[in-house]
C-alpha cells in the first residue's frame, strides 16, 4: 500500500475551449500534487479556470492536455469508483426529496440496502448538525443549512476526497464564517482531503493548509502559499497577527499574478 | 364557522348571487326565452330530461376521457423518445409547437369522416389530438429542465442514464406534466362536445345542444351545457387531487395547504 501516493496528481494539465470564432486557453501548464489529509484552496480572479480545474479533477470535464490522477488512477476511473464527493455553489438539493432522502441519493445509486442507507444518512446529518431536520424538505431550510445538507450528501459515500466549488459563495459573511468553522471541524473528524475553490482570501487562509494562487488568461498557477496557522483553528485564529500576515501575502500574490495595474480605463472596466 | 368555509364563502356568495341576479333580470326585463332562459327554466329542463342528459353525459365523458388517455399516453411516449435524443428533439419540437398553435378542433369534421360520424372513436381522436401536443411539449420541457449542476451531481456518482431518468428527470418533469394534463382535461370536454356538433350518437351532449337549439328548446340546450360544465370541472378536480397526492412537495400544492 502506497500511503504516500498523492490523492490528486496533475501534470501539465491544459484546457482549451474551441468555438467557431475563438480558441481560449482556460488552463495551461498546471502541475499540482495534493496529499492525503490536506486542505488545499484554489484562489484567483474570475476566469482563471479554478472551477474548470476542479471539474477536471472530478472528471466532469476532460483536459485537452496533460494527465490527471486521483487516488493513483486516471480521473475517469476514480469517478466511476466514486472516489470523491462534490459540493457545488448551489446546494443542488432535490425539492421532491426530504433532506434525509437527498443525503441517501448517492447511496441509492451505489445500491446500498435501505437500512444501511438510513443509518448512514442519519450519521452524516448528525455530523453536519442537521440531525433533527431529516424529515424537512429543502425549501424549509435556510441557505446555510441547505449547504450543510449538500456536504452531508457529499460525505455519504465516505470518499477520501471532497471537491468544493465556492460552496459558501452565496452565503452572507456571518453564515460563511460559521460554515468555515464547521467545515474545519468536519475535516478534522473525517480526515478527508479537501480541494476548495474560493475567491475569498480570508476564507482560503482560515481553512487551508495550502493556498494555490492562480491568474487568468491563460489560467496558470502563479504561487503556492503554505498556511502555517496553528490548528485547531478557531474564531481566535482570525485575530492573530500571523493570520493577517498570511492574508496580506495571498493578496499580494494575487495582485502580482494579475499583472500591472491597468491604466487604460476600458481595460479596467473589462477586468472589473 | 370553519376556516375552510370562510375561505370559500365569497365564491359561494358570488355564485348564488349571480344565479339570483340572472333569474331576476330575465323576469324583470322579460328577456325572450330563446335568448336567455331563466335559471329556474334550466333547472326544470334538467329535472325533466335527467335520465337522457345523464346518458348523454356518460357518452360524451367516455369520449373525452378515452381521447384524453390516448393523447396523454401518446404524448408521453413521443416526449420520452424525443427528450432522450437531442437530434429528434431538434427535428420534432418546432413542428409540435407549431401544431399546438393551430386550431385542431377544425379537424373535427374530417375526423368524423375518417372514423365514422356516429362512432365515439372519431371524437376520441379529436380529443387525443388536442391533448397530445401540450402533453408532449411540456413533458419534453420538463425532462430536459434539470440544470447542469443536477446532471453533474449525478455524473459525480457515476449514475447511469436510467438512474438520472428515474431520480432527476422524471420528478423534475412532473410539474410540467400536470400543467399539461390540467389544460388537457379542459380541452378534452371541449373536443368531445364540439366534435359531436358535427354528428355523433343521438344521446350525446353536443347533439342535444345542437338539436335543442335548432328546435328553439333553449332550456334543454342550457341543461346539456350545465352537465358538460359539471363534467369538465369534475375532471379537472380529479386531476388536481391526483397532483396533490403525487407531488405534495411542489410549490403549487404546498402553497395552498
Amino acid at each position: 500500500m502506497s500511503g504516500a501516493a498523492p490523492v490528486v496528481a496533475l501534470h501539465a494539465v491544459e484546457k482549451v475551449f474551441e468555438t467557431a470564432e475563438a480558441r481560449t486557453t482556460a488552463l495551461s501548464g498546471i502541475d499540482l500534487e495534493i496529499h492525503g489529509g490536506e486542505f488545499v484552496s484554489l484562489i484567483g480572479p474570475s476566469g482563471c479556470g479554478k472551477s474548470t480545474l476542479l471539474r477536471i479533477i472530478g472528471d466532469l470535464t476532460g483536459p485537452t492536455g496533460g494527465t490527471v490522477e486521483v487516488n493513483g488512477k486516471p480521473a475517469a476511473r476514480a469517478r466511476r469508483d466514486r472516489d470523491y464527493g462534490m459540493v457545488f455553489q448551489a446546494p443542488v438539493l432535490f425539492d421532491w426529496r426530504s433532506i434525509q432522502a437527498n443525503v441517501e441519493l448517492p447511496l441509492e445509486i451505489t445500491g446500498l440496502s435501505g437500512n444501511e442507507r438510513r443509518e448512514r444518512a442519519a450519521r452524516m446529518l448528525d455530523l453536519v448538525e442537521l440531525g433533527d431536520f431529516g424529515r424537512h424538505h429543502p425549501w424549509q431550510l435556510s441557505g446555510g443549512m441547505q449547504q450543510r445538507a449538500a456536504i452531508a450528501r457529499a460525505l455519504a459515500l465516505e470518499p477520501r476526497l471532497l471537491l468544493m466549488d465556492e460552496p459558501f459563495g452565496a452565503l452572507d459573511e456571518m453564515t460563511r464564517e460559521r460554515m468555515n468553522d464547521e467545515l474545519l471541524r468536519i475535516w478534522e473528524r473525517t480526515r478527508t482531503t479537501i480541494v476548495f475553490v474560493t475567491h475569498s482570501i480570508p476564507e482560503a487562509v482560515f481553512l487551508s493548509s495550502r493556498v494555490v494562487v492562480m491568474s487568468a488568461r491563460p489560467g496558470r498557477i502563479t504561487d503556492v502559499i503554505e498556511v502555517d496557522l496553528e490548528r485547531p483553528r478557531t474564531e481566535a485564529s482570525r485575530e492573530t497577527e500571523r493570520y493577517f500576515e498570511l492574508v496580506t501575502t495571498v493578496r499580494e500574490s494575487l495582485r502580482a499574478g494579475h499583472g500591472p495595474a491597468p491604466l487604460d480605463p476600458v481595460d479596467a472596466e473589462a477586468t472589473a | 364557522m370553519s376556516r375552510r368555509l370562510r375561505y370559500y364563502l365569497p365564491a359561494i356568495a358570488v355564485f348564488v348571487g349571480g344565479i339570483v341576479v340572472w333569474e331576476l333580470l330575465v323576469r324583470i326585463l322579460e328577456i325572450q326565452r330563446f335568448l336567455l332562459p331563466a335559471p329556474s327554466a334550466i333547472a326544470g329542463a334538467l329535472l325533466e330530461n335527467w335520465s337522457d342528459l345523464l346518458e348523454a353525459g356518460r357518452t360524451t365523458f367516455i369520449e373525452a376521457v378515452g381521447g384524453f388517455a390516448i393523447g396523454t399516453v401518446a404524448g408521453l411516449v413521443v416526449a420520452f423518445a424525443t427528450a432522450r435524443y437531442a437530434l429528434a428533439r431538434g427535428a420534432l419540437m418546432p413542428f409540435a409547437i407549431a401544431a399546438n398553435a393551430i386550431p385542431i378542433i377544425a379537424f373535427a369534421p374530417i375526423m368524423n369522416s375518417w372514423f365514422g360520424t356516429t362512432s365515439p372513436v372519431s371524437k376520441m381522436m379529436i380529443v387525443a389530438m388536442l391533448v397530445f401536443f401540450p402533453v408532449m411539449i411540456n413533458t419534453v420541457r420538463g425532462l430536459t429542465s434539470p440544470d447542469a449542476s443536477s446532471l453533474e451531481l449525478m455524473r459525480s456518482y457515476a449514475a447511469g442514464e436510467l438512474d438520472i431518468l428515474r431520480k432527476v428527470r422524471i420528478p423534475a418533469a412532473l410539474p410540467y406534466f400536470f400543467t399539461a394534463i390540467k389544460v388537457g382535461a379542459t380541452l378534452s370536454l371541449i373536443g368531445a362536445v364540439v366534435g359531436e356538433y358535427f354528428g355523433g350518437a343521438t344521446l350525446a351532449l353536443g347533439r342535444i345542444i345542437v338539436e335543442s337549439a335548432s328546435f328553439l328548446r333553449f332550456a334543454e340546450a342550457w341543461a346539456a351545457i350545465v352537465i358538460a360544465a359539471a363534467l369538465g370541472i369534475g375532471f379537472y378536480l380529479v386531476i388536481i387531487a391526483i397532483e396533490r397526492i403525487v407531488m405534495p412537495w411542489h410549490p403549487s400544492v404546498r402553497g395552498s395547504s
